[in-house]
């Protein structure tokens, strides 16, 4: 079997009092893009700076493309590629120069870099503007350019630290796609570090989910879809008294109800049917006009998972 | 050695000459007094290396990388850039090296530029035979001192602006930090017997302070380096 592109074992870093992470465990394999998903301080970007050897751990260990991250930092870096919390570039810097500079610390040839430079930023639409200096381009034109940057010397790995942070949906999908399909092409491995579900929903093979340093869960998305996340019910209305709500509520097959806008949100144990809940909600003198079932998203199972996590 | 002409060129292009922006009106201000201005007042005197043309000439370039040094990390700590060039292969050694032999290559690249340049024009404008620098020996040791002196404010630079949070903490504390510096070497001269270098000669005196930057750059830089740490960079 081939070796993994991230192992952890009971990777642990304490800053002070606070575990930022703790005892985490996990094994990424080699071509995926592996989604990191946790709230704001989480510990996902302390477990990037772990695996770039940026920081020791404080116990445990981690092998990045079978290096040990304590001791062979400098292969790790050599061999990846990063987007970190902010894009990095240097501003008075033109485009050209920022993935220049990139190319040469990676120590390839002049004629590769002009080669790469034409062949990402002509992917990216960013090749007429490649003379301008980075401080007069907008935000998302700059994480654009700092994928590129991240992607310039064709690293094995990719870490990607909220690459869509605070970008309008618009600007985010954008990205978003730029990201997948360059990706895709080059073939690497990405560790990629969200709370943006949407994204990791869209984008990754396997997420594994952070919440106070400690490792959830990590699987398929669809698997912990399907494991960790009842279906649901959306039933637009009139009259849905408190009576009908526990009724409702009362049905074995049902997991939990609310109101929410006017409608009723049913959440539902297994694959259970929907027209005895609707023949129950008539009859005691509701009025239904739409049902909607839906499917769990990530984001039901990443509230799930935070809601058991805060209770143990 | 690779990673070091490209930390140079880096710090060129990204400090010291950044595209379409008047970043050297203040070097081509240097370059016009010292070079040009001075000269032409000072005439044949410039070129005889009074006490006030050996001052400029060392102290100048040490200030004038007090306006550059506190930014080179403090301040790519502050625009965010300093994480990426860590989670990047160039080495420790690269970035601090690039930092401080590219600041005292431009700064005293600049001031020799400027002593060549003052010579000349002190010639065109004396016409006749074409005079030099005299003594060329002292000459050559105000050169030496002057890139000695640079070698010192960048390295002492680097290691403040390492420890600082901030561009303008650096430069507060290194210059509070240098006037204190000059200030003690004034004191400890003063206290020393007179008669301790009335047996000396300006040249042997002259070496003896060579001597002296010498040994505090080097210290300087060993700590400098002993400093860098990925790490607490990170940290910080």
């Amino acid at each position: 079997m081939s070796e993994p592109m991230i192992r952890t074992e009971h990777l642990t870093r304490t800053f002070g009092r606070v575990k930022a992470v703790d005892d985490i465990s996990l094994v990424v394999p080699e071509g995926i893009v592996f989604g990191f998903l946790g709230p704001n301080g989480a510990g996902k970007t302390t477990t990037i700076h772990l695996l770039l050897g940026l920081l020791e751990p404080t116990q445990g260990r981690a092998w990045v493309m079978g290096l040990d991250t304590r001791t062979q930092a400098d292969g790790i870096r050599a061999r990846s590629g990063a987007l970190l919390e902010f894009s990095g570039l240097y501003e008075r810097m033109t485009a050209e120069d920022n993935l220049d500079l990139y190319g040469r610390i990676y120590r390839m040839r002049p004629s590769d870099r002009k080669a790469r430079i034409k062949e990402l930023l002509d992917h990216l639409d960013l090749w007429d503007r490649r003379k301008e200096q980075v401080v007069k381009w907008s935000r998302g034109m700059k994480q654009k350019l700092a994928v590129a940057r991240a992607l310039f010397h064709h690293p094995k790995l990719i870490f990607l630290d909220e690459p869509t942070a605070g970008f309008d949906p618009v600007a985010a999908a954008a990205l978003r796609a730029d990201l997948s399909t360059l990706v895709a092409r080059e073939g690497a491995t990405v560790f990629l570090n969200t709370h943006n579900l949407t994204e990791a929903e869209k984008l990754c093979a396997q997420v594994g989910v952070i919440r106070n340093g400690k490792l959830l869960t990590v699987d398929n998305p669809d698997k912990l879809r399907m494991s960790k996340a009842n279906p649901h019910v959306e039933i637009t209305g009139r009259g849905f008294t408190e009576e009908i709500l526990a009724s409702v509520r009362g049905r074995p097959e049902v997991a939990g109800v609310r109101q929410e806008n006017g409608k009723l949100l049913v959440e539902l144990r297994g694959e259970a049917e929907t027209a005895p809940l609707v023949t129950l909600i008539v009859r005691s003198g509701g009025e239904v006009e739409e049902v909607r079932r839906g499917e769990s998203s990530l984001e039901d199972v990443f509230l799930t998972l935070m809601k058991e996590s805060s209770h143990e | 050695m690779n990673d070091l002409w490209t930390m140079v060129w880096k710090e060129w292009r990204d400090t010291f000459f950044p595209q379409g922006r008047l970043a050297n009106v203040g070097s081509l201000m240097f370059i016009a007094l010292l070079g040009v201005v001075f000269p032409l007042i000072d005439r044949q005197g410039w070129l005889t290396l009074s006490a006030p043309m050996v001052l400029l000439n060392i102290f100048f370039p040490y200030y004038y990388i007090l306006v550059y040094i506190g930014d080179s990390f403090a301040g790519e700590r502050e625009r965010h850039t300093l994480e990426t060039m860590l989670a990047s292969r160039i080495s420790d050694r690269a970035i601090l090296w690039g930092k401080v032999l590219s600041t005292v290559g431009y700064i005293w690249g600049m001031t020799l530029f400027v002593s060549l340049l003052s010579m000349g024009v002190v010639n065109l404008a004396q016409g006749g035979a074409w005079i030099f620098y005299s003594p060329v020996g002292q000459w050559l040791g105000v050169l030496i001192l002057s890139l000695l002196g640079c070698l010192f404010s960048a390295s002492g630079g680097v290691l403040v602006s390492l420890h600082s949070r901030t561009a303008r903490q650096a430069s507060q504390t290194f210059s509070l930090g240098s006037l204190g510096l000059f200030m003690a070497v004034y004191l400890i001269l003063r206290a020393l017997p007179p008669q301790l270098f009335a047996g000396l000669s300006g040249s042997q005196i002259l070496l003896m302070v060579i001597l002296f930057l010498v040994v505090l750059d080097a210290i300087i830089l060993a700590i400098s380096m002993a400093s860098f740490r990925r790490s607490h960079l990170i940290l910080s």
